[in-house]
């Protein structure tokens, strides 16, 4: 599978120049979009996504919406120039399983028994794709509906992890995840170590995918801190808190 | 056992807030005696209560609130009310008018049509039904010959201020009515732009800058700086 493409080098280096365990650089932003009711920017590597969220809001088409909870819809898409080759804007197979995937990765997090007959909506919007674009999609869409004020038990952080060279990895960008031997993304709720989303695509050994399992874990941690950091940030200077009333 | 964090400090969701004999109050959850954040924002523990005050949010109706809605369709038997929620209101006819009316030779639109705005207080709501609002009674009623101005339903208290300390400054140094509603909404008795250009210069000072102190004497003067510049 993974030919003659050399992932890791002979200093233990990947593609992009970072050792086996090394996230990415990331970046989130939050409440960069005006007309929504949350939002925020994630930037991981060169993979570049917004997520915007409104709600819960009565919902117009009233057979959608639930009598004893909120109804979560998401929609993940891919820009047409958000990949090499030209992207159909029509929905792919392959978007309509990942708005599945990330809304069920979410769901359990969210406080969806407080608004009974409303419905949240997520939109994810993949403007550059380098790999791990459902890991990003997820800790961004959690940190815009903390944005938008939507109770929830925990935030959900995302990372990917995977096998590339016969070596474990984390974080994995484009190449390795198409030359690579395994990939593995994990989401987790990271203060209650629950684990909302678990894909593989691959071969490992089940020593190998313990292994894997316990890095996912760190590497979620890790983005767990700059998500909070984001939230911290996105709300400007804060000390000396005063509370009123 | 005990608080894991300091009161006045910041919380994300998820965080663990205490632990043991305390009472879980607003934006919190509980799992055994543990009462963990629901939301970001500030965590005040007084009294062993717990309480999440969020930084950002939306406005869930309570019965006996006063709110300022925007009437956007009519049914035969109500009104449907915007009162930026989650929720759409209802103010039945029977709740806002003094004698019955019959909808087939009346026109109801004579009394409020859409786009309408009104000053409601909420007199009934339990998430399974829309709330329901009552325009009877004392100063409530349609609004008119003023300004709408929405912002963040959360940041309420705030332009309250202690005890009405902040709103009664600024109703006083800009001598107009101002009606506020708890949902986020603020009635100006002006269509002046000048005092309404202030207005909204005062409600995204105190939406940037609501957990910072002193921010009475801010607002104050930028109203002293303002109202220098709206007379000449």
């Amino acid at each position: 599978m993974s030919g003659k493409k050399r992932l890791i080098d002979e200093n233990g280096l990947r593609v992009d120049g970072r050792r086996w365990n090394e996230l990415r650089p990331l970046k989130i932003e939050v409440g960069i979009l005006s007309n929504v009711d949350g939002s925020a920017r994630i930037i991981q590597g060169k993979t570049h996504i917004l997520v915007g969220v409104y709600g819960p809001r009565e919902s117009f088409a009233k057979h959608v919406s639930l009598p004893d909870r909120s109804v979560v819809r998401c929609r993940y898409r891919m820009a047409p120039f958000s990949v090499e080759e030209r992207k159909s804007p029509a929905p792919s197979r392959r978007e309509i399983e990942l708005s599945k995937v990330i809304r069920e990765a979410l769901e359990p997090a969210i406080l969806v028994e407080e608004f009974p007959r409303t419905i949240i909506d997520i939109f994810i919007e993949v403007l550059e794709a380098d790999g791990g674009t459902r890991c990003a999609s997820i800790t961004a869409a959690s940190v815009a509906l903390a944005d938008a004020g939507i109770p929830m038990k925990d935030l959900v952080a995302a990372c990917a992890v995977g096998k590339a060279d016969g070596k474990l990895i984390v974080d994995l960008s484009d190449m390795e995840d198409k030359y690579g031997e395994a990939d593995v993304p994990v989401a987790i709720m990271p203060n209650k170590n629950i684990i909302t989303l678990l894909q593989m695509d691959g071969t490992l050994t089940s020593d190998e995918f313990n292994a894997l399992l316990q890095l996912a874990m760190k590497g979620c941690k890790r983005i767990h801190e700059v998500q909070r950091k984001a939230l911290k940030d996105g709300f400007g200077e804060i000390k000396n808190l005063v509370l009123e009333e | 056992m005990g608080e894991k964090v300091r009161s006045r400090s910041i919380v994300f969701p998820g965080d663990l807030i205490a632990e043991g004999s305390f009472r879980a109050g607003a934006y919190t959850y509980t799992e055994g005696n543990k009462i963990f954040s629901s939301v970001f924002g500030l965590c005040e523990i007084k009294n062993r209560v717990v309480n999440i005050i969020p930084l950002q949010g939306f406005y869930i109706p309570r019965v006996g609130d006063n709110v300022i809605g925007v009437i956007i369709d009519n049914s035969p038997t109500s009104w449907q009310v915007d009162i930026n929620s989650p929720y759409i209101a209802v103010l039945q006819f029977s709740d806002a008018l003094s004698k019955p009316v019959d909808v087939a030779r009346e026109d109801i639109r004579r009394y409020l049509k859409s786009g309408d705005v009104i000053l409601a207080e909420v007199i009934a709501f339990d998430k399974l039904r829309s709330p329901l609002l009552s325009i009877k009674g004392k100063d409530l009623g349609k609004l008119e010959n003023g300004t709408l101005i929405t912002f963040s339903p959360v940041k309420v208290p705030r332009l309250i201020g202690r005890r009405g300390s902040m709103i009664n400054m600024i109703k006083k140094e800009l001598s107009c009515k101002i009606i506020m509603g708890r949902n986020g909404r603020i009635w100006i008795s002006s269509t002046d732009p000048q005092i309404v250009n202030l207005v909204r210069k005062i409600i995204s000072l105190v939406e940037e800058e609501s957990h910072l102190p002193g921010l009475t004497d801010k607002v104050k003067s930028l109203i002293v700086k303002e109202r220098g510049n709206i007379d000449r």
